[in-house]
């Protein structure tokens, strides 16, 4: 089934036109790589780019074949710069700019303050987290910043949602105080299209379809935040068209076999076995890569599943290519 | 160095729980389950799998849709149609978060007047549904209970996906700290000299703790907080009680923990720090299962060497399967095309396989039993799926 050629290009739009990228997705589908790839991709078309990482991994950075970075931003890629969130320099920071409360350091407390903050008020700590992203986003948006696109390797799919919609959960919980006060243009900037995209990046597998298909429609109904594009990574290739599988299926019959092991070895049958494999592999994905088109509204770009030894620059550099190509870029 | 084995079939026997962990997107849920039916099928005994978030064909076939938190058994006659014939029961289960809390709650409170005061609060429902650490929580207990009801021989629990595998090992640590913990107490004091009903906050405005805290959230906010945890509080020491029970389980020789990984770099080093975490914390570790691996042979050379002449000599071998008469081989260039695609799909392929190999030799610390199961074309969703992953777990 062929998707209408306009996708690619709304797509396109809405991903890298925006300012504020969150990438989610289920573990294991390449969500870390898939916003490396974006962030490298955004780069390369001459923006200036913030790749922010929200868990504490620590290891996105390892796609840039650069050591870990720390709160502060620190270039990892030409116009690439990278930072790890940090919940309590994030509370540290805001505490400066925004309570002038003097003399911060010396409160000996803050330590404390900052574990029941993390831990036992609800949505605090995650307020924290997309409050710096906002914020970063506020301060481009009004020139006091130069990031022209913020790219966030974000909570998991089980996750995402709480950390997305924590200003409104501290608006709903919170009635007076200043941690209120900041909520409004936090959602301000997290409802608003043109600047904000949630992308979820799931694999052609039931579960991280399933997943999927359960994040938009929850994004929707619980949410304000905008959806940008579905990234389906790890598509395979159809290994034979209809017109190949004939022959395919008369390389399998023995007459072929003998004169296979005649002029390649006895290793023939293997390289045969191989190709069942490719089949099959691609036979029982194409079922969930249909499900995800059905279900989902949403721009869906497609990714190949990459045959390659390990994550590094080498492999967020095919990522950004393909995903270019997809775009039209 | 101690003999390593590749079945899983003494840890089933010996074990009352096994935890399965590691990243997300491994597996976990359906290896945890392929055990459970291992156990169940070829060890004997009661046996039940509590799995936190099944995918939705998967908890079909171990009739588990939309039931929460009741333990189901799995009829015989679904595993004898598959051709199995147990020696024992297969049980399953699913996790239900708030279902869970509700129970600890309602089993907690001094009265049914403050428990409802509690399920009632909007704070509740924010900490047990958003509150990230709750699940991790709340399966641990909920095995425990499981546990302590002396009805299973063998319980195997899936683990919640969570930012940090090893979250739910501190989870119980963590809840006991947090509810007898001298921070909530600081931050309830001031309500508690107002009085339960007109709580404000006195004259410890002064103080640097409750003037950040109050600048940060407001002291409304704080008030609701505050109250909440004072009605939660009456709560206290059942819950630490229990939280220092759930920990003793998990540290028990009768616990062990099965880690599961694919062969990919970046789930394979989570495994790995896993394990030595387990190791240093004084977890029994009881297996490792590399799941989704590449066939083996695909490494070998005879077949590597074919599919190279293949490629190279695509054109020739092509005019060779024309001359003996299959109409669809009468074409060589179409041939010609279908076999460097074959070659092609062999080299793709042996590229992972390759790096596979490479990760496993360099894999260092590892537990006596390592359980290998290879990638099947579809995941696995029914008992007819299981079963085959069960095989491969019992592989010796």
């Amino acid at each position: 089934m062929a998707r209408p050629d306009a996708w690619g290009s709304a797509a396109a739009d809405s991903l890298l036109d925006r300012r504020l990228l969150f990438v989610t997705g289920k573990g294991g589908v390449g969500k870390s790589t898939v916003t490396a790839a974006i962030a490298l991709l955004a780069a390369e078309q001459g923006q200036r780019v913030l790749l922010v990482e929200v868990d504490a991994k620590g290891n996105l950075t390892n796609l840039f074949e650069h050591e870990p970075v720390g709160f502060e931003p620190e270039v990892v890629y030409p116009g690439v710069h990278a930072m790890q969130l940090s919940t309590e320099a994030s509370l540290r920071e805001y505490l400066r700019l925004n309570l002038k409360i003097p003399m911060i350091g010396r409160i000996g407390p803050l330590a404390n303050v900052f574990d029941f903050v993390a831990n036992a008020a609800p949505g605090v700590k995650e307020i924290l987290t997309v409050g710096k992203v906002c914020w970063e986003v506020r301060e481009s948006v009004e020139g006091r910043a130069n990031w022209d696109l913020v790219v966030v390797d974000a909570a998991a799919t089980g996750h995402v949602l709480a950390q997305l919609d924590a200003p409104r959960t501290i608006r709903e919980l919170v009635h007076t105080g200043p941690i209120r006060n900041q909520t409004e243009w936090m959602i301000e900037i997290l409802s608003d299209p043109r600047l904000t995209a949630l992308n979820v990046v799931t694999a052609p597998e039931e579960m991280p379809v399933n997943e999927t298909i359960d994040l938009v429609a929850r994004a929707r109904e619980e949410t304000t935040v905008p959806l940008g594009a579905v990234i389906v990574n790890r598509v395979l290739p159809e290994p034979f068209t209809t017109e190949d599988e004939p022959v395919f299926a008369a390389l399998e019959g023995d007459d072929a076999g003998r004169v296979l092991a005649d002029e390649v070895g006895p290793g023939a049958e293997g390289v045969l076995d191989a190709a069942r494999l490719a089949v099959a592999l691609r036979r029982a994905r194409v079922v969930h890569l249909n499900t995800v088109r059905d279900a989902v509204d949403l721009p869906l770009l497609y990714l190949p599943y990459l045959f390659v030894r390990d994550h590094g620059l080498r492999v967020t550099r095919m990522v950004a290519d393909a995903l270019g190509a997809e775009l039209g870029l | 160095m101690t003999e390593r084995t590749t079945s899983l079939e003494p840890v089933l026997a010996a074990r009352e729980v096994l935890v399965f962990c590691g990243s997300g997107g491994v597996g976990k849920t359906s290896t945890a389950a392929a055990a459970a039916l291992a156990a169940a099928v070829h060890v004997g005994g009661r046996v039940l799998v509590l799995t936190i978030d099944p995918a939705k064909r998967l908890a079909d076939a171990l009739g588990l849709e939309g039931i929460g938190n009741v333990e189901r058994r799995v009829p015989d006659a679904v595993l004898r149609e598959c051709g199995l014939h147990p020696r024992g029961e297969l049980w399953a289960a699913m996790l239900d978060t708030k279902a869970s809390w509700d129970d600890l709650v309602l089993r907690h409170a001094p009265d049914e007047e403050t428990a409802y005061r509690i399920l009632d609060n909007r704070l509740y429902a924010n900490l047990t549904s958003r509150f990230v650490q709750s699940h991790d929580y709340i399966a641990m207990e909920r095995l425990y209970d499981l546990h302590s009801t002396g009805k299973y021989d063998l319980i195997v629990v899936d683990t919640p996906p969570s930012r940090n595998a090893l979250d739910f090992l501190d989870a119980p640590q963590r809840m006991a700290e947090f509810f007898g913990g001298r921070l909530l107490r600081t931050l309830t004091m001031p309500y508690r000299l107002g009085g339960r009903r007109g709580a404000r906050l006195v004259n410890l405005a002064s103080k640097p703790f409750y003037q950040v805290a109050d600048r940060i959230l407001g002291t409304q906010f704080l008030q609701d907080i505050a109250e909440f945890f004072l009605n939660f509080e009456t709560m206290y020491a059942g819950f630490v009680t229990r939280a220092h029970a759930v920990e003793r389980l998990l540290h028990d020789r009768r616990t062990g923990f099965v880690v599961v990984t694919t062969l990919e770099g970046a789930p394979l080093r989570e495994a790995e720090f896993f394990c030595s975490e387990l190791t240093a914390r004084q977890f029994h570790l009881g297996a490792m299962v590399l799941n989704r691996v590449m066939p083996e042979w695909l490494l070998e050379p005879l077949v590597a060497s074919a599919a190279a002449r293949l490629a190279a000599d695509a054109d020739k071998v092509a005019a060779a399967l024309a001359v003996h008469g299959d109409a669809a081989l009468a074409e060589p260039a179409r041939t010609a095309r279908v076999l460097r695609t074959a070659a092609e799909s062999f080299e793709n392929f042996e590229v992972v396989a390759a790096r596979e190999a490479e990760m496993r030799a360099e894999l260092s610390r590892l537990p006596d039993v390592v359980a290998t199961v290879p990638t099947f074309s579809d995941d696995v969703h029914d008992v007819d799926g299981l079963w085959r992953v069960a095989e491969r777990l019992l592989a010796g």
